[in-house]
């Protein structure tokens, strides 16, 4: 199945066009302009079933792709953001944070479940770009962290699937210490020699990345998305010239040694299961 | 003095401002530097090497501006590259090989956002030391010495005691970077630095800085007035109070109180 050819270049899509337009029966592919019908992109896991383009998609699809028959508890769901700073921009953070509830249907911007992966105990998080960018501020970092410590205590696996553009800049510094509050968490579950998978979508930038997202005993990537620490237009202002083609998406990383494999969407469930069975030794206690 | 937010940004970045190699030839002894990251090659944006304070030996990792444009140009502004974050976890893994603590000093205006740097994995490079400090079987005291730069800053930030200079600030973001975002305009830079509450006072409060050092109204690198030398040795007096307590804690202790210290950070409903 040629599912990765791609014959002609495409302008880059803004983040309004690559949402998945759930309206009507019928969605027109960004990448290879074909109209495809919703209901066999829903059977496709929202990639295109011409091109092999990858939708964006929400947090609570993401974790019922991943967990044995779709099924999961959800945790940890009235960790919600506060205004610590009392930041206020266009308009006050605590309105934007209300809003993006409303708008996204999700109490933040990652959802975390537990329950069974390939018949593994695994605690898996989801990303969701459509609360305020995928954020991180102090409720996801706390999310996180908790997730880290559950697997800890009844020797579970951790999942996380990425999709961020970085720190919450209306929390300030508190949402750049939620870097080092994971990190630390993950290096506890790594002496305790529990497996952490990171899979990175699209976009993964920003503290996420220069976080846990790089920190993964295994990190997958799905195709084509854009992953990075800096965001293309800084790096483009910074060095005052054009970026090269596919720079910092996954197949470019891959290349580079920071990803171990990109993984198409339809693939993802079982490539995380096979991995685990690797991790999850009995044998460790 | 009271000064803006702002105000302190511009302290911070101020070109007479002490560096890190100010502070190690004022208030550290016999510093002898190491170099290279064993991987691909030596990062001038980020010093590293061996020196005593008030007779404790420790390593020291830095962020090192340059003071005229060849050596700022030399230091990449102290835009440290992945290759400066590997070589400062080699020394610090070399301290808790040879049980010496550390001491950091913060000061850059951010990672380096280059093509090179993204190849090499910025991301992972800062990524990793987050990880790793966190598990660092000896002291660390970090100190926040000028610009501290997200998480270019935060990469050699994760210690048991952070020590802010009063006019430091330490922000997720640039104030311009902040208000180019909101604003659409980077003239607004002022007013992104007040409610971003990057300065030493406001994030004490926030229980992320755990000691701010009072500066003069213009601490410098050059003056040898009274006041300026003051603020050197109250930096001084600091680090070595603070290394000489850490060194009276047990291996696991150090590191569960680390750990519980960034646990805490943040702020959220429930
Ligand atoms: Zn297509």
């Amino acid at each position: 199945m040629p599912w990765f050819s791609r014959n002609k270049p495409k302008i880059e899509q803004n983040d309004e066009q690559r949402i998945v337009q759930t309206e009507g029966v019928f969605t027109k592919c960004p990448e290879c302009d074909s109209t495809l019908y919703n209901r066999d992109l829903e059977n496709s896991m929202q990639v295109c079933t011409k091109c092999a383009y990858h939708f964006r998609i929400g947090a609570n699809l993401r974790l019922e792709l991943l967990f044995d028959n779709g099924k999961f508890e959800e945790l940890d769901q009235e960790v919600t953001s506060a205004d610590p700073l009392e930041f206020v921009d266009s308009k006050p953070y605590k309105d934007r944070i209300e809003q993006a509830k409303k708008s996204s249907g999700l109490p933040e911007a990652i959802i975390s479940g537990k329950g069974e992966v390939g018949g593994h105990r695994v605690y898996a998080g989801a990303m969701d770009m459509s609360f305020i960018g995928g954020s991180m501020g102090s409720a996801v970092g706390e999310k996180i962290t908790r997730l880290i410590e559950r697997a800890m205590k009844t020797r579970g696996a951790v999942v996380i699937f990425s999709a961020s553009g970085g720190a919450r800049m209306q929390e300030g510094t508190l949402s750049l210490m939620q870097m080092a509050k994971i990190s630390a968490a993950l290096a506890q579950l790594h002496e305790k020699q529990l497996p952490f998978i990171s899979v990175l979508t699209d976009p993964t930038t920003g503290g996420v990345t220069a976080s846990f997202a790089m920190l993964g005993d295994v990190i997958l990537a799905e195709p084509k998305a854009l992953i990075g620490f800096a965001g293309p237009r800084v790096i483009e202002q910074t060095i005052r010239q054009k970026l090269p083609k596919g720079f910092q998406r996954s197949e470019f990383l891959l290349e580079h040694g920071m990803v171990d494999k990109v993984v198409d969407r339809r693939e993802m469930r079982k490539t995380i299961i096979r991995m685990l069975d690797f991790m999850m030794n009995p044998e460790i206690k | 003095m009271k000064k803006t937010a702002f105000e302190r940004v511009q302290t911070a970045r101020h070109p007479e401002r002490p560096y890190t190699l100010d502070l190690i030839n004022k208030i550290f002894e016999d510093f002898v530097e190491i170099h290279g990251d064993r991987r691909f090659s030596d990062d001038p944006a980020l010093i590293s090497g061996f020196a005593k304070i008030g007779g404790i030996e420790v390593g020291v990792v830095g962020q090192q501006k340059g003071r005229d444009i060849n050596e700022r140009r030399h230091r990449n502004f102290a835009m440290t590259k992945p290759e400066g974050y590997r070589k400062a976890l080699r020394l610090m893994y070399m301290a808790e090989k040879f049980k010496r603590p550390i001491v950091t000093v913060i000061d850059t205006p951010g990672a380096y956002p280059g093509i090179d740097a993204e190849e090499r994995g910025q991301a992972e490079a800062i990524a990793f030391n987050l990880r790793e400090m966190a598990s660092l079987k000896v002291p660390v005291v970090v100190v926040v010495l000028g610009e501290g730069g997200s998480g270019g800053a935060l990469a050699i930030g994760v210690g048991d005691r952070v020590l802010m200079m009063e006019n430091a600030v330490y922000s997720v973001i640039t104030p311009e970077g902040c208000a180019a975002i909101l604003w659409k305009d980077a003239g607004q830079a002022p007013k992104a630095a007040e409610g971003l509450r990057l300065t030493a006072a406001e994030l004490s409060k926030f229980g992320l800085v755990d000691e701010v050092i009072e500066e003069s109204d213009l601490w410098t690198y050059n003056q040898s007035d009274g006041d300026n030398q003051k603020v050197f040795e109250r930096l001084k007096k600091s680090i070595v109070t603070n290394l000489k307590e850490l060194q009276g804690l047990s291996v696991s202790r150090l590191i569960e109180g680390r750990y519980e210290k960034f646990r805490k950070m943040g702020e959220f409903q429930a």
